[in-house]
């Protein structure tokens, strides 16, 4: 049986030109099929090329691409970034 | 030749000296701490006759070695107790260097207090004159133009505010930017009050005409300059169009605040839900809407490739401030609960109009918040805060003599300090490395003496996990590696790209062998830098510091913080470690 889970993307920075209609920090809430892994989310439903992508977390957490979703995620997904 | 320009505040004489062999080799960090170590009496007063204050540009500033405009300035600090090097881009460094001057040390004190000079110093040497009464207590937005009419507009200018001239523990000490405003700072440590107790206001540096910096074996250096150039072009963080010259600093904020370890409301907790609109994309996005003198991508300091400043608008489109950086957005937003960046930029110009380090005034008005004598989020009452400093209130005493003088006013327990200075922009309980960082410093806590934020956070020279506890080698190679290029001249923020682009590591340590005559290799980054913390640590040893200050406030130890709900875990042994080698 299908399982929909429901996520929230952050996209910042340059990746924010995938989604130019939200404001920054504004999350976009989706829903995936459970075990859907970042980088499906990333190539698949936001059309954004893995390579681009630096840094996700995952409610506070740095994960692979390849980290499975779960319900209610909070994803941050960031380019290369430095400052300080 | 090079040489070293001594001047004596007692008797108001200068005099240029020959650059002992011992000193040959240095710039920079390396230079100012060994001279303080060499010159000044551990256990001094900071602000009595027997400190001094050096300042020395970096080994390959003044060339045109890319991003390299750094000046350090060293002494003791009165805000720590403990040695300082603090650094700044701006004009000053390559002129200092291209007056053919390695060092100022300004040494003594006037007889009498409330007394002003100004450091004259040109090719045909170096003059003390006195300062004049319409430069004196006011803030350097109306000060530096009168310098400029005065001198020429060419000049560098090293200043000190209000701020200093007071003897705040709070005083930085400000550079004139490309535009010649007073917006760069030397800020951390209070080394704008040393400056003040030596009764300088001001150095004014001509370099019309001068000898230049001489380059031993131009074809290493060449070589070093190119690929560092290269590396720089070619990493996404520092290139034309990269992440910090697209947003600023300031676009940590949004990554912090995802980690996790974004300080909020006097580090209570972890992540501000105002973030975004502090954040370097909004920032980015307000110069664009708004127009007029609104840019990103404005340099600090000539020959910068990285140009990471920023002029940041008001509403109309005329200037509010350059620059609003990661650190300032920060102390005054979200460590205030402040989400509005008319806001913060208002604050940091009353910082480099003043003459006051952002990072620490921030912290101080949210412990000032924390004391109840604002809310979190108040706006219109932070500013009015910061002027009790610019009018010299009582209160304006306590609060700029920074954050722990505050906290220790107030009566507040929660206060973000390492030996007596203020935490930057990352909280130690969900990023344990800088908490490392913090702890071992020998600047007190301070985020630029070893940027694990790079591996643990931004995922650059690999990805290390922010939680893990066990991070002294780190640490220890962060500070080792970081002194050198503190030494370098170059900005601390080539390491993004030197870090994860081998030749350009390479290229650094060539251009600095090219311009001495050396035969340095990689493992001298090591061995030079592990010798300038070592002399610092002794200096600080000699202080009366001892592992014990090497260490987090304790709050940290029991507060949780949310939303991972963590402490401060890395345990003692662990900090000590760092320096057990």
């Amino acid at each position: 049986m299908r399982t929909v889970i429901e996520i929230e993307i952050r996209l910042y920075a340059t990746l924010k030109r995938y989604r130019p209609e939200l404001k920054v920090g504004e999350p976009l809430f989706l829903n995936v099929d459970e075990g859907t892994t970042a980088k499906r989310v990333l190539e698949e439903v936001l059309g954004i090329p893995a390579k681009v992508v630096k840094t996700v977390f995952v409610n506070g957490i740095y994960r692979d691409l390849d980290h499975v979703l779960a319900d209610g995620d909070r994803v941050g997904i960031f380019p290369p970034v430095g400052g300080g | 030749m090079s040489k070293i320009l001594r001047v004596n505040m007692t008797d108001l004489t200068t005099e240029f000296e020959s650059v002992p062999e011992k000193y040959k080799n240095m710039g920079g960090r390396w230079l100012t701490s060994c001279m303080v170590c060499d010159e000044v009496p551990p256990t001094c007063h900071p602000l009595g006759p027997n400190n001094k204050i050096v300042y020395a540009s970096g080994i390959v500033t003044g060339t045109a070695a890319p991003t390299s405009g750094r000046i350090s300035i060293g002494g003791k600090s009165p805000l720590t107790g403990t040695i300082k090097e603090t650094n700044s881009g701006g004009q000053a460094g390559q002129k200092l260097a291209r007056l053919g001057i390695k060092a100022i040390i300004v040494e003594g004190q006037p007889k009498e207090k409330g007394q002003y000079w100004v450091l004259k110093v040109d090719k045909d040497g170096a003059q003390l004159l006195p300062a004049a009464d319409g430069w004196l207590g006011k803030g350097l937005y109306e000060t530096y133009p009168l310098l400029f009419d005065k001198f020429g507009e060419k000049v560098a200018i090293i200043g000190i505010g209000m701020a200093g001239e007071r003897l705040m523990s709070n005083a930085g000490i400000c550079v004139n930017d490309p535009q010649n405003r007073p917006a760069r700072y030397a800020g951390r440590g209070g080394m704008g009050a040393v400056m003040g107790s030596k009764g300088l206001k001001a150095i004014i540096l001509d370099d019309k005409d001068g000898p230049g910096v001489p380059i031993v074996n131009k074809e290493v250096f060449d070589t070093g300059r190119k690929k560092l150039t290269d590396a720089l072009r070619e990493h996404a963080i520092t290139k034309p169009g990269g992440g910090l010259n697209s947003y600023g600093t300031a676009v940590l904020v949004n990554i912090m605040n995802e980690a996790g370890g974004f300080p909020t409301r006097n580090f209570r907790e972890g992540r501000f839900e105002g973030a975004a609109r502090i954040s370097g994309e909004t920032i980015n996005e307000t110069c664009k809407k708004r127009g007029g003198v609104g840019m990103t991508g404005h340099g600090c300091s000539p020959g910068c490739i990285i140009r990471c400043s920023n002029v940041y608008p008001k509403p109309d489109g005329s200037e509010l401030v350059s620059v609003q950086e990661y650190e300032s957005v920060w102390s005054f937003g979200a460590n205030c609960g402040i989400d509005d960046l008319d806001i913060t930029g208002e604050l940091v110009h009353l910082c480099n109009d003043y003459g006051l380090d952002t990072i620490e005034a921030g912290v101080t008005i949210g412990i000032a918040m924390e004391a109840g004598l604002a809310d979190f989020g108040d706006g219109k009452k932070a500013i009015e805060l910061m002027h009790q400093i610019g009018e010299g209130t009582p209160l304006g005493y306590i609060l700029g003599n920074g954050a722990a003088t505050t906290a220790g006013v107030f009566g507040v327990v929660r206060c973000p300090t390492v030996k007596g200075q203020a935490m930057p922009a990352y909280d130690p309980r969900a990023v344990k490395g800088i908490g490392i960082t913090y702890a071992i410093s020998t600047m007190g806590a301070d985020h630029t003496s070893g940027y694990t934020i790079a591996p643990e956070i931004l995922g650059v020279s690999g990805k290390v996990d922010q939680f893990i506890v066990e991070k002294a080698d780190m640490a220890r190679n962060f500070q080792y590696a970081t002194a050198f290029i503190d030494t370098s001249g170059h900005c601390l923020f080539i390491a993004f790209a030197i870090l994860d682009i081998p030749s350009g590591l390479e290229g650094m340590v060539e251009e600095c062998s090219g311009v001495l005559g050396t035969n340095w290799t990689l493992d001298d980054i090591g061995r030079i830098g592990g010798e300038i913390i070592g002399m610092e640590r002794e200096f600080n040893a000699a202080a009366g510091f001892t592992r014990v200050h090497d260490r987090l406030p304790e709050f940290m130890k029991y507060e949780e913080l949310s939303p991972h709900n963590v402490v401060f875990d890395v345990p003692d042994e662990e900090l000590d470690k760092v320096h057990a080698v």
